[in-house]
């Protein structure tokens, strides 16, 4: 199906109809007052893709990803995740599509009253209490030891820098396996060096732990690290989607102030 | 969501949609507006918390924590106000009484207004500035740095863990450290009145419990389940509303203290009237 506010940049993109769509939004309408954020935004995520979502400051990135994970409801519009329709959901449905889905926060948001471990525990103790001490301790290292901060299991997050934080709230999100991982800013307030390990990172969860993502941000870098796919966010809609390289080669004056 | 107009804001719509609203108009409308957002908002914020209280899943090692929170690091400032209480009452009351010769009184009636009164007001209104002030600062600035959304998205009822455990907590836990000031509020009594007199413990407090009655007790203790829940649920509700920004944290627990705090003795005025009516 084509989105209709989307424009492909070229003819030849990837055929994606043909891979299993995970999200699917369509006419996604949301207002703040009398601000408009979102306006007929349409997107599919396939199965297995890294999504980057570019866009200015205000663009409506965030509301995007905060309407398809429950935290705002949207005015009008369709967000279909795994065939489900998230707006119809009741409380314990969303409870287990939450648990499907993992969400990183611009600052990452550990609970700074918990150590790294716990900060772990405390959602795999509530989302898989079946699992026995042992066998949630090995997934905690698990994780961690992917993250590389096997060694900041008991610190406390006001001991950790941005970027540390950032991958122990990665970590927090994968320890409970979730299929689709959606990064809000994930680059936002960290130097070049660890902007970088922290996209490369992404790439790797999505190799090893075969997630799909989204990934909001207005860094390039980590667009150009990442992205199997782009969309340009422009006044709450999707104005332009198309692969790195069509972006990369893009006259559209919008695209050129974003890949100087 | 929550949405407070300003009136400038109000103003635009009233513009917009053609309406000449007079600025006594538009201010009043806006405040009804605010007001009726408010009282939606603090309706569904105790059905939540209803809901979420008779859940199945209770999280017991959190409620706990929070009882040792709210109760034994309270202790200390407990028992200097309780303590205080009886010494200042008694240094205020006993010229009085020797003035009517009605010493032997003392006792009694520092007894009867300590557990009746002053002990459980004075203590909820201690334990409003500390208690929700600090749930108000806490889960404001978890509301602030996105804590509250990071447990609501990975389906770890934020409501269940942060607000039920600390509402139940307050609520247990603030009844006991009325008794206990009130404890410590005789003892005080018994050292006020024996600067100027003599008199053993076992005495003083054989007198101040000879004449209390069931009636004396039970209204006290059934309003100070009131007055911990309602200082639990007005910290909680400020802290887990408050707005963006860390400015608004310190609104947050600024104002869970004030409505805390008026709504103890809100609280207190009913209960006597309730106390009266089934007394007479």
């Amino acid at each position: 199906m084509k989105m209709k506010q989307t424009e492909s940049l070229l003819k030849d993109l990837p055929q994606t109809d043909s891979k299993e769509t995970v999200i699917e939004i369509e006419n996604l309408r949301k207002s703040f007052g009398t601000q408009k954020v979102l306006q007929d935004f349409s997107l599919k995520l396939y199965n297995g893709e890294n999504l980057v979502v570019l866009g200015k400051s205000g663009s409506g990135k965030s509301v995007l990803i905060k309407c398809i994970v429950g935290l705002l409801k949207p005015d009008s519009g369709m967000i279909k995740v795994f065939d489900h329709i998230v707006t119809d959901l009741t409380v314990g449905e969303w409870d287990k599509m939450r648990q499907k889905i993992g969400f990183l926060f611009q600052n990452g948001a550990l609970y700074d009253s918990m150590t790294v471990k716990e900060n772990l525990e405390f959602p795999l103790r509530r989302i898989k209490g079946h699992l026995k001490q042992k066998e949630m301790d090995a997934k905690i290292e698990e994780v961690l030891e992917n993250v590389g901060l096997l060694d900041a299991l008991y610190k406390m997050p006001a001991q950790l820098s941005g970027g540390m934080q950032k991958r122990i709230s990665l970590a927090r999100t994968l320890v409970v396996d979730p299929k689709i991982i959606l990064y809000d800013e994930p680059t936002t307030g960290l130097d070049p060096v660890t902007s970088d390990e922290i996209s490369t990172l992404i790439n790797d969860i999505q190799k090893k732990y075969k997630t799909s993502s989204i990934i909001i941000t207005h860094d390039i870098e980590c667009a150009r690290i990442t992205a199997d796919r782009l969309v340009m966010m422009q006044d709450g809609k999707a104005y332009k989607e198309g692969n790195l390289n069509q972006f990369e080669k893009s006259t559209d004056k919008i695209i050129k102030l974003f890949f100087k | 969501m929550k949405i407070n107009i300003p009136i400038s804001k109000a103003k635009e719509i009233a513009k917009y949609n053609t309406l000449k609203l007079s600025e006594k108009a538009i201010a009043k409308t806006v405040i009804a507006n605010n007001f009726l957002t408010d009282f939606a908002d603090a309706v569904l914020f105790i059905t939540r918390f209803v809901k979420e209280t008779f859940s199945r899943k209770f999280e017991v090692r959190e409620f706990f924590h929070q009882c040792f929170a709210i109760g034994y690091k309270s202790l200390s400032l407990v028992s200097v106000i309780g303590f205080i209480m009886g010494f200042v009452l008694t240094l205020q009351v006993r010229p009085t009484l020797v003035n009517f010769d009605a010493e032997a009184l003392l006792p009694r009636m520092v007894a009867i207004s300590l557990i009746r009164e002053i002990g459980p007001v004075i203590t909820a209104l201690i334990c409003a500035g500390k208690v929700a002030s600090s749930m108000g600062a806490e889960l404001g600035s978890m509301k602030v740095t996105e804590q509250i959304e990071a447990m609501e998205v990975s389906s770890t009822h934020p409501m269940r863990f942060l607000v039920v455990t600390r509402v139940l907590a307050a609520t247990l836990m603030i009844p006991l450290l009325i008794m206990y000031a009130d404890g410590l509020g005789l003892v005080g009594s018994w050292f006020g009145s024996n600067i100027k007199g003599d008199v053993s413990f076992v005495l003083f407090t054989s007198q101040a419990f000879k004449h209390l009655e069931f009636i004396d007790f039970l209204p006290a203790v059934v309003k100070s389940f009131f007055f911990g829940g309602v200082i639990g649920l007005v910290g909680c509700y400020k802290g887990y509303n408050a707005g963006r920004g860390t400015e608004s944290v310190g609104k947050a627990a600024n104002s869970a203290v004030v409505l805390a705090s008026l709504l103890v003795l809100i609280v207190d005025m009913i209960a006597v009237q309730v106390t009266d009516m089934i007394t007479l």
